[in-house]
């Protein structure tokens, strides 16, 4: 839709529901990338919601005891469970309807976890959630560390960056493993609906949700979330640096609908150099120019391998006999 | 049941420490964060809410006049609103 | 009318919970207990309930999946053993935190190391602290009527906390007794449908599981631990009521031949059976010997254990569990707490019995109460003994 209107982004918010869930008053740092995610996400999903929040930034900023962020239903219960409790309230959910000791209407399950309580500690449990088929939406918002603890290495930290756990020093130049990439994982899952997206192309990333919540069974968007304060960057780049993500082919914005892959930005007819993004962060400050090599090599790759899956494979209902 | 401010007895404590005044945390004005605030130049806004879009506090709100504005009771001064602004109608200014 | 039936204990406790129309039963299989999911779950698939059946991919999700359900508002079960209650014990508390009435089914088997699969109490020792409220059953009958006054008891109003029912792994477990099975009609008599304090549904949006900052906690903690201290009253309440409607009577400490005994054995859990045994051999030659039976866990019944001990000159607490490096076995340690500063009281000793499922007979019972007999002039050299452990 953003390719078809040039700037077609810049009218259109406009247009989008006025209506805040998630409250002014949060105790998010100066400008979060995460916050205005999950803003954005309350958004796209509307009141028939509820949401299954694992430990991490977004829980402990939003429900500071007695206040509470959310004006949407909400638990928290440990770091590791998100999509665990998530299964839970979607089973419960679907029985008490079935029952009739609720309304009879569509409420959503949303899981929403860190990169954190999604790729490392919380995999277990999304694998699980994914591989049953609940009914049940999780998001991943990524800000590439485990912020909320002190910016602390985790599988989904890229590669070269430095965080407190792996830092770069005269020995090491940061972390050595390339990022997990949880959506791919996803769709090896079979999960019906698995998008990437992030909060600077806002309306890429609602439509996504609004997609996403409309299917019946397990669907999955990760969310990539600039951390000004981890990734030690001025809080007012924060779009800034989540564009570059993108147009660097660093982190593609793409939809894989029953594993039928497309790219759902526009990108630019060359890439930009993974340099643009890189200086721009702390975080990688460190690294020397073979360094970036490295990396511009491999995201190339990665690149053309989200290609080359975008050009072969097909959707797997045009599979069925 | 209304939310009480400051330290309760454990009785008053809420069951499993629930909140059940949803957005409550409104009471507390992040405004006190700030040393730098944005300034809306209206002769340059083309109204298209990109700032209010893109505020992480949603505190952004349109007007009568259709300009958007910061609420200064929630503005941390991140300077998204004014580096994102297209028409440059943002500024950014140190506050005392 | 009530039914009576032979049935493999297992699935008697998973006939019990069905009765209770649970509405969300989320469990991961671990040898003891793994029928009482399995026999949940051909019930559910049989639609003799309208249930979902959550094949979690661990305990942890299984209580994580639990927590999420009751607050949705659905009534929640799981059950386990030894390694997985480890594994759930990061949400053991938060659930008793969160009031959130979730009931378990514990099949007690030792913890690890080196991995046993037998009949011991380490595994619901290691979690007293996690304000769940406690019982232990004796025999099939007990669990089934445990199991059915947890729904009751953890979702009272004045209560709201999770409920774990304990039967003893294999011994327990796997046994077939006799057992007199309340009607379907009966049940819902006893048990109306389950009216939460609040749920997470967009109708009236709430936050469950918020940070709780240093200025706050202690009251938080307060709160839960006056609502477990409380529930005793709850609980005497509802044993009454299933006293008057099903005629079998149930008491936080029940006593065995306990008149003008000299020694005690205060013995929790199905050996206590064994343990009766031994008592009436011990009578019939004349020794005054009494038998304790320890039903309820937490709330600890500190009142009760006093009364019951009165009069006695030796109280040997048996445990099934070591508290390694500790100044007592678990239920020693408790009882002693209770006891300190009593006037009269007994001299106590502590004997760790069948740890890993080792057999405890009725012989054994015979030799404890005799030593145990001697306490009462010489006071034993270590404050607790392995009973039986090979090796001086």
């Amino acid at each position: 839709m953003s390719s078809i209107v040039e700037n077609f982004d810049l009218y259109a918010p406009r247009l989008v529901d006025k209506e805040e869930y998630f409250s002014a008053g949060h105790r998010a740092c100066q400008g979060c990338g995460e916050a205005l995610a999950i803003r954005l996400m309350c958004k796209a999903l509307g009141k028939d919601t509820v949401i299954i929040n694992a430990t991490g930034c977004m829980e402990v900023i939003s429900s500071l005891y007695p206040t509470t962020a959310w004006r949407l239903p909400w638990i928290h219960v440990a770091f590791p469970n998100a999509a665990a409790v998530g299964s839970g309230v979607e089973a419960g959910l679907k029985v008490l309807r079935r029952k009739g000791r609720i309304a009879d209407r569509d409420v959503k399950t949303v899981c929403i976890g860190g990169d954190g309580g999604t790729v490392d500690i919380g995999f277990q449990a999304l694998s699980g959630a994914m591989e049953r088929g609940h009914d049940l939406l999780y998001v991943c918002f990524d800000n590439e560390a485990y912020m909320n603890t002190g910016i602390q290495r985790s599988g989904a930290t890229p590669f070269g960056a430095s965080t407190t756990t792996d830092p770069a020093g005269s020995a090491s130049f940061g972390k050595k493993a390339w990022k997990k990439n949880v959506p791919e994982i996803m769709v090896a899952h079979n999960v019906p609906y698995v998008a990437t997206a992030c909060h600077s192309y806002p309306l890429d990333f609602m439509n996504k949700v609004k997609k996403a919540a409309k299917v019946k069974g397990p669907s999955y968007i990760h969310c990539l979330s600039v951390c000004p304060t981890g990734w030690r960057l001025p809080p007012e780049q924060c779009i800034k640096a989540g564009r570059l993500a993108v147009q660097t082919g660093i982190f593609p914005l793409y939809e894989v609908e029953d594993g039928r892959y497309r790219i759902t930005v526009e990108m630019p007819e060359k890439l930009r150099p993974v340099e643009d993004y890189l200086k721009i962060q702390g975080r990688f400050r460190h690294l020397i120019e073979e360094d970036i090599k490295i990396f511009q090599e491999r995201v190339i790759q990665e690149y053309n391998k989200l290609l080359e899956k975008i050009r072969s494979l097909h959707s797997w209902s045009e599979l069925k006999g | 049941m209304t939310e009480k401010k400051g330290p309760e007895t454990w009785q008053e404590v809420n069951l499993g420490c629930m909140v059940l005044s949803p957005g409550n945390a409104s009471e507390y004005h992040t405004g006190s964060w700030r040393d730098r605030k944005p300034v809306l130049d209206t002769a340059k806004c083309i109204k298209c809410g990109i700032c209010y879009i893109f505020c992480p506090e949603g505190c952004i709100v349109q007007n009568e006049s259709g300009y958007f504005e910061a609420d200064m009771n929630y503005c941390k001064g991140c300077g998204i609103c004014a580096h994102e602004c297209w028409p440059g109608a943002i500024t950014m200014v140190e506050e005392g | 009318m009530t039914k009576r039936a032979g049935m493999e204990i297992a699935f008697a406790a998973a006939e019990a919970v069905a009765l209770c129309k649970p509405e969300v039963v989320a469990a991961y299989p671990i040898t003891p207990n793994t029928h009482i999911p399995e026999h949940l779950s051909d019930i559910v698939a049989d639609g003799r309930i309208n249930a979902e059946f959550i094949c979690v991919e661990s305990e942890h999700s299984a209580l994580s999946a639990c927590c999420g359900a009751s607050a949705a508002g659905a009534r929640a079960f799981t059950a386990t053993s030894s390694q997985g209650l480890l594994f759930m014990g990061e949400v053991m508390p938060i659930v008793s935190a969160m009031r959130l009435p979730v009931i378990m089914a514990i099949g007690n088997r030792a913890l690890s190391g080196p991995i046993n699969i037998w009949n011991d109490h380490s595994d619901i020792m290691s979690q007293r602290d996690t304000g769940w409220i406690s019982l232990f059953a004796s025999n099939g009958q007990e669990v089934v009527d445990m199991m059915i006054q947890a729904f009751k008891i953890g979702e009272h109003r004045d209560v709201l906390l999770p409920v774990n029912i304990n039967l003893d792994g294999f011994q327990l477990t796997h046994v077939v007794e006799p057992i007199l099975f309340p009607e379907q009609d009966e049940v819902d008599q006893f048990l109306p449908e389950y009216k939460p304090y609040a749920t997470i549904h967009p109708d009236k949006p709430v936050s469950m599981g918020t940070l709780g900052m240093p200025e706050i906690f202690n009251e938080a903690m307060k709160a839960k631990d006056m609502a477990l201290i409380n529930s005793k009253k709850v609980i005497l309440e509802i044993w009454k009521e299933w006293k008057e409607q099903f005629g079998r009577e149930y008491a936080p400490v029940t006593t065995y031949k306990t008149e003008g005994a000299r020694v005690l054995l205060l013995t929790v859990g199905s050996m206590d059976e064994t343990a009766e045994v031994a008592i009436d051999e011990l009578r019939e030659r004349k020794v005054p010997v009494g038998l304790v039976r320890l039903k309820l866990w937490r709330p600890f019944p500190s009142e009760e254990i006093r009364k019951a001990v009165k009069g006695a000159k030796v109280l040997a607490v048996m445990d099934r569990a070591v508290s390694c490096g500790g100044a007592a076995g678990p239920v020693c340690a408790e009882v002693k707490s209770a006891l300190y500063g009593e006037q009269d009281c007994p001299a106590i000793v502590n004997y760790i019995i069948g740890l890993g499922g080792r057999d405890v007979t009725v012989d054994d019972f015979i030799t404890i109460a005799e030593k145990a007999a001697k306490a009462e002039k010489e006071k034993p050299k270590e404050a607790y003994e392995i009973y039986g452990v090979r090796g001086s």
